[in-house]
């Protein structure tokens, strides 16, 4: 499975839309998204954030995922050598097909938000016959 | 700034990074810009901090498991290897968006300071990995007091 060797990369910074109040920078998650015939799956990585800080937002097909990231380093310590930044996380997707929003899940594991938005019963895909003449 | 000049041979990209800490650090005396990460190029980054009895070693690793995690210290070396696995989703799903990266990582660092190699907690929460390590009594800052004659 683990057969490739990972690349450490700078984490991209969110582009900023409105003036913040909570000072610091802000990260796009990465994300997986896929979807089934019943549910869209959106699996994003956002390290530091405990469960109760993430904030899902959806209205009008418009997806916001945020999360806010717990203070870095302890209080007394001072920093030695500083490889990657810390701050939140937000992005924005505009979802395609409907989504049914009272049945959706969030789950926040070892810092991975999965998200399951099930579609509603009009969006899933049928299948349509022809019919021979 | 003294500009040196090398022999032939010298890796042009280390020659880069140099020059790139040497802009960040110009930047950062003269505007007071936080300087950007140090380029190292090997999973995963680190942040390392310390206070007056530890030492702190950090690293985002979301969804790595502790079991996946191999944390070794040689020396004045910290050893860390691992792999962070992505649970393959079932057969019928259609990808929209695949950023996310599996894989193994090995990586050394060497430890600013001496530490007690028998003294080190590792734990993992919400995807950040904080290795604490105990610093000997001897390199602990002592203060000194300044007796009156």
């Amino acid at each position: 499975m683990a057969e490739k060797e990972l690349q450490a990369k700078a984490k991209e910074e969110a582009p900023a839309k409105a003036e913040r109040v909570r000072p610091g920078r802000v990260f796009l998650p990465a994300v997986d998204i896929f979807e089934t015939t019943e549910v869209l799956v959106l699996v994003a990585d956002m390290p530091g954030v405990a469960a109760a800080k993430v904030t899902v937002d959806l209205k009008d097909n418009h997806l916001v995922i945020s999360g806010e990231v717990a203070p870095a380093v302890g209080a007394g310590e001072t920093r030695l050598e500083q490889e990657y930044f810390t701050g939140d996380y937000l992005r924005e997707f505009h979802v395609g097909s409907m989504i049914d929003q009272g049945k959706i899940e969030a789950v926040m594991r070892d810092g991975v938000l999965r998200l399951v938005l099930p579609k509603m019963e009009k969006a899933k895909p049928r299948k349509i016959e022809v019919k021979t003449a | 700034m003294p500009i040196i000049f090398r022999e032939p041979g010298v890796d042009p990209r280390r020659e880069l990074e140099q020059l790139q800490r040497r802009m960040d650090r110009l930047f950062q005396g003269a505007f007071g810009l936080e300087r950007s990460p140090w380029q190292v190029g090997v999973y995963p980054l680190v942040n390392i901090s310390e206070d007056r009895d530890h030492i702190f070693v950090r690293a985002e690793l979301p969804g790595v498991k502790a079991a996946d995690l191999e944390i070794t210290i040689q020396d004045n070396s910290l050893i860390l290897r691992g792999q962070r696995q992505i649970p393959t989703e079932e057969k019928q799903v259609n990808y929209h968006r695949r950023e996310r990266e599996s894989g193994f990582f090995r990586r050394v660092m060497a430890l600013p300071a001496r530490i007690q190699a028998d003294k080190v907690e590792a734990t993992c929460k919400d995807g950040i990995l904080t290795i604490k390590l105990a610093k000997p009594e001897e390199v602990k800052p002592r203060k000194i007091e300044v007796k009156v004659a």
